[in-house]
């Protein structure tokens, strides 16, 4: 079975992190996957996306066009990828940034206030991770121990205020 | 799979850095260009580390040059760029393959002509094979479709260049150098190959001078040159080329496809075969030779073939040479940077149905 992730948003949110830890999530778990960043001129502030597969057999084409589960961070990726989620397939939303709500019924919808959550908690930039929690809770694609130790490996030692503040927001997520 | 193997989690352009510097690549000159150009930092970062050379040269024409000088030493040396950087330096790989010295040369292309774009591309084919500069000559063409294949078609390209004395190139493109994917890197390993008889190394007053040149003003001399070289031509054709055959022994229609495209084309194969039409992939991992006799067992049963690229259509010319025209050879591609996606694959192989 292959799962593909489509995580987008604006350039500066943690989408290519967060898909990061997703591909390391796969390499613990010892899945076949694939992580395609879109590149270009694209900045903070600009928009910026990434493709994640998981299976258990080597991946074909690794750009995501129909994802399995998408992950909305900004009102734009909403409008342009909602549709593009296969039937039966989950959306996670940043409520704080997108406003329209899904029409579609064949998929299932989370809508979570990620930003407001990670400033009200001091985990500025830690939508990502509270949307990533969310994922895991839904789809349990993933178990927290995996996503923990995926963690530890992409980010630094020397950074253990990021570890520790990754896996709060993760918690954050979970808890909804 | 092997569960000991450690697998690491690299970007296509990084793990073929690593493993040049572990098939003992000991210079490393370029000039940044996107989409490939963390193959450049990645090398400014480990070559010192390594005692090797890093150079960030004033132009893509300059850095080629350094890879010719350097490798007329003997040494592994390489460059990297994408398209309109690799249009830059034909004069000087023109020039490593009349003066017989081996080097690598990566092409993380991207899309052209000009300028062009910064996605991925594979519209530089028909130069890679055809026409890598002026005059009479080939180069190697190695085609990865992995990360993992980035990585292993390093050693190999060196040492085939060595072998017979003429530059590689790895084509690869924007989607491979930018993806990352669980990769087993190598064990370090060192050239087997014995550079003594032509090396421009230092004679130290014990052995003639080996020149490296390219002049030649007498055409005699000249034209038995570049004779001598296509009996070389000859023995790499009969001898090193390589491809991939998947599904192929019942399949009615065969996509033909190489690097990011063949991994599109082959989720369209299994989309087919899913719903009961017998597709197949001939995947050619050489480009130049062209694995001519591996397509035609491929084809055996086809009653057609579809060509898939990211270009307007280029290795179609030498799929159809391979087989002598002798079976319809259709084509879907995209070009400009846009990615095939294996639902249009699959469409189109559909609309061959009535063929089949």
């Amino acid at each position: 079975m292959t799962t593909e992730i489509l995580l987008a948003g604006f350039g500066g949110q943690g989408v290519l992190f967060a898909g990061k830890i997703l591909a390391y999530c796969a390499l613990t778990d010892g899945k076949e996957l694939s992580w395609l960043p879109s590149y270009g001129p694209e900045m903070r502030g600009g928009t910026a996306n990434c493709s994640v597969c998981v299976s258990d057999e080597p991946i074909g084409s690794p750009l995501v066009t129909a994802p399995d589960i998408l992950v909305a961070m900004n009102q734009p990726s909403f409008d342009k990828f909602i549709n593009a989620v296969k039937p039966n397939g989950f959306a996670f939303i940043d409520s704080s940034l997108v406003e329209s709500k899904c029409e579609r019924k064949d998929i299932s919808c989370y809508y979570l206030p990620s930003t407001s959550m990670a400033n009200e908690n001091g985990l500025q930039g830690g939508s990502n991770m509270i949307l990533l929690g969310k994922i895991i809770k839904e789809t349990k694609i993933f178990t927290l121990d995996t996503v923990k130790k995926a963690i530890e490996k992409v980010v630094p030692p020397t950074k253990e205020k990021l570890i520790k503040n990754n896996f709060k927001a993760i918690e954050l997520g979970m808890n909804e | 799979m092997l569960e000991k193997i450690e697998r690491n989690l690299m970007k296509g352009n990084e793990a073929l850095a690593e493993s040049a510097i572990r098939a003992d690549c000991k210079c490393f000159f370029g000039y940044p260009i996107t989409p490939q150009t963390e193959l450049a930092a990645y090398m400014a970062k480990r070559m010192p580390k390594v005692n090797g050379v890093f150079l960030q040269a004033e132009s893509e024409i300059a850095a080629i040059n350094m890879v010719l000088g350097a490798a007329s030493t003997g040494v592994r040396a390489m460059t990297s760029s994408s398209s309109p950087g690799i249009s830059l330096k034909s004069e000087g790989i023109s020039y490593l393959a009349a003066s017989d010295v081996p080097a690598l040369i990566v092409n993380v292309q991207r899309g052209g002509p000009g300028l062009g774009g910064i996605q991925p591309s594979q519209a530089d084919y028909w130069q890679a094979t055809r026409a890598m500069g002026h005059g009479d000559f080939h180069i190697l063409v190695f085609a990865p479709a992995s990360v993992q294949e980035m990585v292993d078609m390093v050693p190999k390209a060196f040492d085939t260049a060595e072998k017979y004395r003429m530059p590689a190139m790895l084509l690869a493109d924007g989607l491979l150098g930018q993806m990352m994917e669980p990769v087993s890197l190598p064990e370090p390993s060192k050239s087997k190959c014995d550079k003594s008889g032509w090396a421009a190394d230092g004679h130290k007053f014990k052995r003639p001078h080996h020149i490296i040149n390219s002049l030649y003003l007498q055409p005699d001399d000249l034209e038995k040159l570049v004779v001598e070289r296509f009996k070389r031509y000859e023995t790499v054709k009969a001898n090193e080329t390589d491809a991939e055959l998947y599904l192929t022994e019942d399949c009615d229609i065969l996509l033909c496809a190489y690097g990011a495209s063949a991994r599109v084309a082959k989720t369209a194969v299994n989309m087919a075969r899913k719903i009961g039409i017998k597709a197949g992939l001939f995947r050619p991992k050489t480009l130049y030779p062209f694995p001519v006799n591996e397509l035609n067992e491929a084809a055996k049963t086809a009653k057609c073939l579809l060509d898939v690229e990211m270009s307007m259509g280029q290795m179609i010319d030498d799929v159809k040479l391979a087989i002598n025209c002798s079976k319809p050879v259709h084509f879907y591609g995209r070009t400009g940077g846009a990615i095939p996606v294996p639902a249009d694959v699959l469409e189109k192989i559909k609309t061959l149905g009535g063929e089949l």
